[in-house]
Order: structure tokens, then sequence, then C-alpha cells
């Protein structure tokens, strides 16, 4: 019996577990495969916070970027937190050995999209990468628990509280019990199959877990597509070529739009463009091969390995892609879901500091600040569930699947909902076209549930596949509520934003709560 | 274009693809069966190392060519393990702050990604499989060189045993890594460390005054 068991590796979940026991926890972190394949490794850009209060920046202004970079769907108080405590959190990052990028012997910051002053902090362009592996090293320090290699199936909830999950590993059914999860599983938009930025195992699994013990969701139909993603393989390339002043410009060689606004905005221009029959590419040329290579150097490979192409030479290609989920499972101030002892963190929860639309680099900071700062807030339960129950159930559920007859594999379902989506739910949206999204998710659905598996080597890929059916619905339902344009959420029947902000909520009965 | 992947040929209708995109084509249309790891598809999370023609490499990032062969890393066996044997944290806090040219000591090392290619590629391994191995020492030296780090000492200490004299200095892991770390550098510097710290290579030198065993006066 745990104390706190933390689902998922990623930033915020590390953060969260060295908290846990620096208060002398029992703690451990359950992940999918190995702790460091989380998707914080894939952020490249950097991490936002006001450190020196120089230069005229301040938290108010970090506050008020934020809030209206995200159309001012944020919740104030929640983004005044965050951008208060991230001086510290830098801080904390920097003393337990994060090699942040230095300017002479400080904290070297540069500017993102819809910043007003330099305040992304960095390493080089493996800012995650290097953020991950530092907390990881400082969690084998601390001697935090790892559950690898284990996927979690379901949570263990009874009388609307949460007391631990049925999980797979090697194949069989195993429960584990704790008296309080915090789940920290990270996004959904890599449900934009073939369309997504995303890696290749993002499919919500949190999100619906929590959405079928009967949590609520919001705002769900915020999905962040970034403006910049490699045409061939979706591959990103970061905000930070833009930030140190790359173009983006038209096969006519004409630029089109303020690189630097927000990605919902520059997206839509550039997707717009698309439509036109125009090519897209993004100009870094002028800044030179020794630039790059000093700042950019992961995007210089991945553009030669994936377009075969010399960014100090060459028109880059690029399409925008889904890339990051506002909303999520809804959590209050203390990061607690609508279920008691379910708390969720990271990109897999709405603390609605994001609003509509994301500034680059607030992602890194709301991991780490969400994920530090939870643990103050966690109530354990004390509740009796007969766990065997739990895991009877979820081995006749798989039993079930296995059959000798055959049959198609998911992929082509997997494919159809991912290209639905990016053409019905994407960029741009409206009524007729959600109409028409939800009757196929519904089909798809049917066509899903007749499939079966021969052994269990799919299984997880399986249950994965029909996590991301469940977050597709729910962010359908929520985009055809919302019947008005604002941020990521962009609607040509309702091109106008409401004077009042508000949230939508969505829960298993598929209606409007609160 | 045919692939072996493990002893299978596979017929993959793709020009053009990395591995990865390969292999999940064959996972998806021609064998179910099929396991290898992967994610994130660009190179960072590290779970897609494999070997192409006994070169470790990340599927995500090799462009596949006909005819290649490819195979699971040689080894894979725990990573937490032997980063905890080097004790991979910062130990004691400096008080010097972290500059432009200090950060630029560990800048490559810090790319690591875990994949353990370096680790497959060792040849040290098949005969002693308690080395540490390069990986764990490049971090070893990672944190060494940090200037936030007070104890140097006790990272040489870590590193004497089944460590950095044990390593042929052959280099294959630096043709293996994906990322571009040097770990036989990282390894030489820690030797160097470790000398100015008192330790001395344990391994028998050749004596020369013996003539390999053909001088009668012996």
């Amino acid at each position: 019996m745990y104390d706190i068991l933390i689902v998922g590796s990623g930033g915020a979940g590390l953060s969260c577990a060295l908290e846990a026991k620096k208060r002398g926890e029992k703690v451990a972190v359950v992940c999918q495969s190995s702790p460091t394949s989380a998707a914080t490794c894939m952020a490249q850009g950097g991490l936002n916070g006001v450190i020196y209060e120089d230069d005229g920046d301040s938290v108010s202004l970090h506050v008020e970027d934020t809030l209206k970079g995200g159309a001012r769907l944020a919740d104030k108080m929640m983004v005044s937190l965050m951008c208060q405590g991230a001086k510290e959190d830098i801080l904390w990052l920097d003393s337990i050995g994060m090699p942040f990028s230095r300017n002479k012997s400080r904290i070297a910051q540069r500017k993102f999209g819809a910043a007003s002053k330099d305040r992304t902090t960095y390493s080089q362009d493996y800012t995650g990468l290097k953020l991950l592996h530092t907390l990881y090293d400082n969690c084998l320090k601390e001697n935090i628990e790892f559950i690898d290699n284990t996927f979690v199936v379901d949570l263990i909830v009874k009388e609307s509280t949460c007391r631990g999950v049925v999980v797979l590993k090697n194949d069989e059914v195993e429960t584990i019990e704790s008296k309080s999860v915090v789940l920290a599983t990270g996004g959904y938009a890599g449900i934009y199959h073939g369309y997504t930025t995303n890696a290749i195992e993002s499919t919500g699994d949190g999100v619906a877990m929590a959405f079928r013990a009967g949590a609520v969701l919001s705002d769900m139909e915020f999905v962040q597509f970034h403006p910049t993603s490699l045409k061939e393989s979706s591959v990103l390339v970061s905000e930070s070529a833009r930030g140190a002043g790359g173009f983006l410009v038209n096969d006519k060689g004409e630029r089109f739009i303020d690189e630097l606004m927000t990605r919902d905005e520059v997206s839509r221009a550039v997707f717009l463009q698309i439509q036109k029959g125009n090519k897209i590419f993004l100009d870094i040329r002028h800044l030179g091969d020794e630039f790059i290579s000093k700042n950019l150097p992961q995007e210089k490979k991945l553009i030669h390995i994936h377009q075969n192409l010399d960014p100090s030479k060459d028109l880059i290609p690029i399409t925008p892609a889904a890339h990051y989920s506002m909303g999520g499972i809804d959590v209050d101030e203390n990061l607690q879901t609508s279920i008691k002892g379910l708390y969720a963190i990271g990109e897999c929860s709405n603390t609605k500091v994001h609003g509509a639309n994301r500034l680059g680099g607030n992602s890194l900071l709301e991991i780490i600040h969400f994920g530090r700062s939870v643990i103050e807030k966690i109530e354990k339960t004390s509740l009796h569930v007969e766990l065997e129950t739990y895991k009877i159930e979820a081995k006749n559920t798989i039993e079930k699947l296995i059959s000798e007859k055959n049959s198609d594999a998911f992929f082509k379902l997997r494919d159809r909902l991912g290209n639905k989506l990016f053409q019905k739910a994407g960029i741009f949206r409206d009524k007729s076209g959600l109409e028409e999204l939800l009757k196929s998710i519904d089909e798809i659905k049917i066509d899903f549930e007749k499939l079966t598996l021969r052994d269990k080597t799919l299984l997880i890929s399986h249950l994965k596949f029909k996590n991301s059916l469940t977050v597709a619905k729910a962010l359908v339902v929520s985009a055809l509520q919302r019947e008005e344009s604002r941020g990521a959420h962009y609607r040509n029947d309702f091109a106008e934003q409401k004077s009042k902000a508000e949230h939508s909520y969505i829960d298993n009965t598929y209606r409007q709560k609160r | 274009m045919k692939i072996v992947v493990q002893n299978s040929t596979y017929e993959v209708p793709l020009k053009e693809v990395t591995l990865l995109s390969a292999l999940i084509y064959i996972r998806e249309n021609i064998d179910s069966t099929l396991k290898f790891g992967y994610n994130c598809k660009s190179g960072v999370c590290g779970s897609c190392s494999l070997r192409v023609n006994n070169q470790e490499t990340l599927s995500c990032e090799y462009k596949v060519q006909d005819g290649d062969i490819v195979e699971p890393l040689l080894y894979k066996t725990s990573v937490q393990n032997r980063l905890k044997r080097v004790e991979s944290w910062l130990h004691v806090k400096s008080q010097k702050q972290m500059g432009e040219a200090s950060e630029e000591k560990i800048e490559r090392q810090s790319d690591c990604i875990l994949c353990s290619s370096c680790f497959s590629a060792c040849p040290v391994l098949h005969v002693k499989p308690d080395f540490l191995g390069p990986y764990a020492l490049t971090r070893a030296w990672r944190y060494t060189v940090d200037i936030r780090e007070e104890d140097k000492k006790g990272f040489v200490d870590r590193v004497q045993n089944e460590g950095i004299w044990d390593c042929t200095l052959c280099g294959e892991c630096i043709l293996a890594c994906p990322v571009g770390i040097d770990p036989k550098a990282d390894i030489l510097h820690l030797r160097t460390k470790s000398m100015q710290m008192g330790y001395f290579d344990p391994t028998p030198q050749p004596d020369f005054q013996d003539d390999f065993g053909f001088n009668p006066n012996f």
C-alpha cells in the first residue's frame, strides 16, 4: 500500500515523486516503458520564468502575456501561482543539476512567441531532455521506486474515491493499492494520428481512464496546432527557430504573418496558405550555420534526417500539426479531480493555466510547478476496496478480447480516426463537420468493438486505441458545444469570440456539467 | 526493398524512410508479432535503439536500405543499477556559479538519452559483465566536471573498480552513440583526474626487463 502512486514518469511525475519523498511519503512511479521515455524529453525550446526582473520584465507581465495568449480563458489565480513560483522552480532545477544554457554567469533567456520579454530559459534545444534526465538522476539519488514496463488499464474507484490502479505487467493483470493517485500521464494530441508532433504512445490514456471512472473533463476542445512540423513526418521544429529570427514564407517567397504571434494565429495563417495551394517553408538560412549548429543542433539533425535538407542552405517545408492539449481532466485549485484521492498534473490535467492557447515555454513550467506543489495538497483516503473484484473484472474484459477467429487489427481504424479528426476537428471547425465527425467516431467505435486479438502481443496498443476513441468523442462533443471562436478553437460558423470566457465541462454522460 | 529483422525477411514497399517507419509498416501490415521499442520518433527518448548490420543506431534516425540486417542490442541491462553505482547526481553543493564556459564543459555529456547503444557496442562487457560501461562513466564525468559539484573525489573513487581502468579505449562507443558523445574521451579525463588524485592504473604493466619472457636471466 502506497501513500502516493504516481502514474507517468515525465517531468510532472518525477518532480512530484521527489517532493513526495522529501516529505517521507511512501511513493512509487508507474511508467509504461522506461522512466526517461516520457514526452517531456521532446520539449525542445524552453521553460518560462522571470528570474532577474530587469529589462522591465516582471511576474505580472508574465501573467498578462499568459492570459492574453490564452484568449482570456485561463484562470488568473492559477496562472499567478505558476508565474510567481517560476523563479524558485528554475533555481531549484539549477540547484539539483539542470544544465541551463548561460549568458555569461547568468541563466540565459530567449524570446518566445507572444512573450513581451526574453524569459524562456533553455538548454540549447534539448531543454526537456536535460530537464527529464536531471530529475531522473535525482530520483535515483532519492531511491524512488519505479514500477516500469507497466501499463495502467483502469483506476480503482469506489464511492467516488480512488484507491489505486489496475495494471498490465508482462501481460498479466495486477492491482496496486494506494491512499492517493496522481495522474501525470501526458496529453491527448496524439489521437490526431498521422497529423501530430506527439510521440506514438500519446493516446490520452490518463484522461480516458479518469473519464471512465466518472471524473469531469474540461476544455477538451482546445488542442494546440504547432505551426512548424516537418511536412513529411510531422516531426516538430521548435518555436525557438522563429524566436531566433526565422521566417515563414510561401513558395512565392512572401512572408504572410508575424512569425512571433501566438501558435493558434500562426497555424491558422499557415493552414489558409496551404488551402490556397501554396507550399509553406520555414526559412532560417540567414541565421547562418554557426548559429544553427550552436543553438538549434537538434533541429538541424532532424531536418537532415527527415527531409534530407540543410537549414543553413535550404528552405524547410512545414505544416501545422496537433501538438498539445490545453484541456484535460478537470482539477480544482488543489489539483484534485472530481474524484476523491485522485489528482492530475501536467498535460493530462486542466489546471487552466493555458486557457484557449498555450504559450511556448509555459508547459515545462507547468509540469515542474504543479508537479512539485501538488504534494502539499494531497489528502490521503481510507476506504476498503476488494482488490480482487477489480482484478477479475479486468481479466474478464481482456479474456473476451482474445479469440481464435481471424480479425483485423485496429490500425486502419486509428488512421481513419486521425485523418477525420484533423479534417473536421482541426484548425478550422464547423457544426456540420463536427456532427459528421461524431457519427464517424461512433461508426469507428462499432467497428472497433468487433475486433478480437489472437494473443496478447497487441493488447496494450489495442487498449490504448480504445482510450483514443473515448477522448476523441469527449473532444468533439465539447467542440460542438462551444459556439464561438477562442484561441485554438476556431469555428467558421461562429467566428466571433463571446464577451464572457467560460470553461466547458463534460462527464461520461456526455452532458455539459456545471 | 527487402530487410531482415531477427532472421525473418520482409518485403517493404517503402523508399527513403526511417527504419522505424519500416518496422511499423511490418508490424501493421505483415507481422503483428514483431516487437520493437519506439516512442518519440525524433531521437530523444532512447527507446528505439537496435543494431543494423552489426552497428548500433536509433531506428527513428536511420534511413533503411535494401538488404539491411536488423537485430536487437546485444545487451540492455538495468540502467538504474549502473547509474546508482556511479551515483550520477550532485553531492556537495559548491558556491561557484555556473557560467557559459562551465556549462559548455558538460553540454555534450548531458545530451545522453540513455539508449544503451554504447553499452551494446562495448567489447569489454562481453568478458566483464559488471564493467560500468560507457554511458555510466560519461555521466560520472558529467557530474565530476560540473562546477556546482564540490566533491569531485567521490566520483573518482566510485569509478575505480570495474570502471575506467577496464576500458580498452577501442572507441566502439563513439561510433555507436546517436547523439555524438565521446565516452572514451570522458574515460580518459577520468583517468587523468584519478592520477591527479593519487590513483594508479592497476592493470599489470608490461615489464620490459622481462623481455616478454625470453630473457634467460629471469
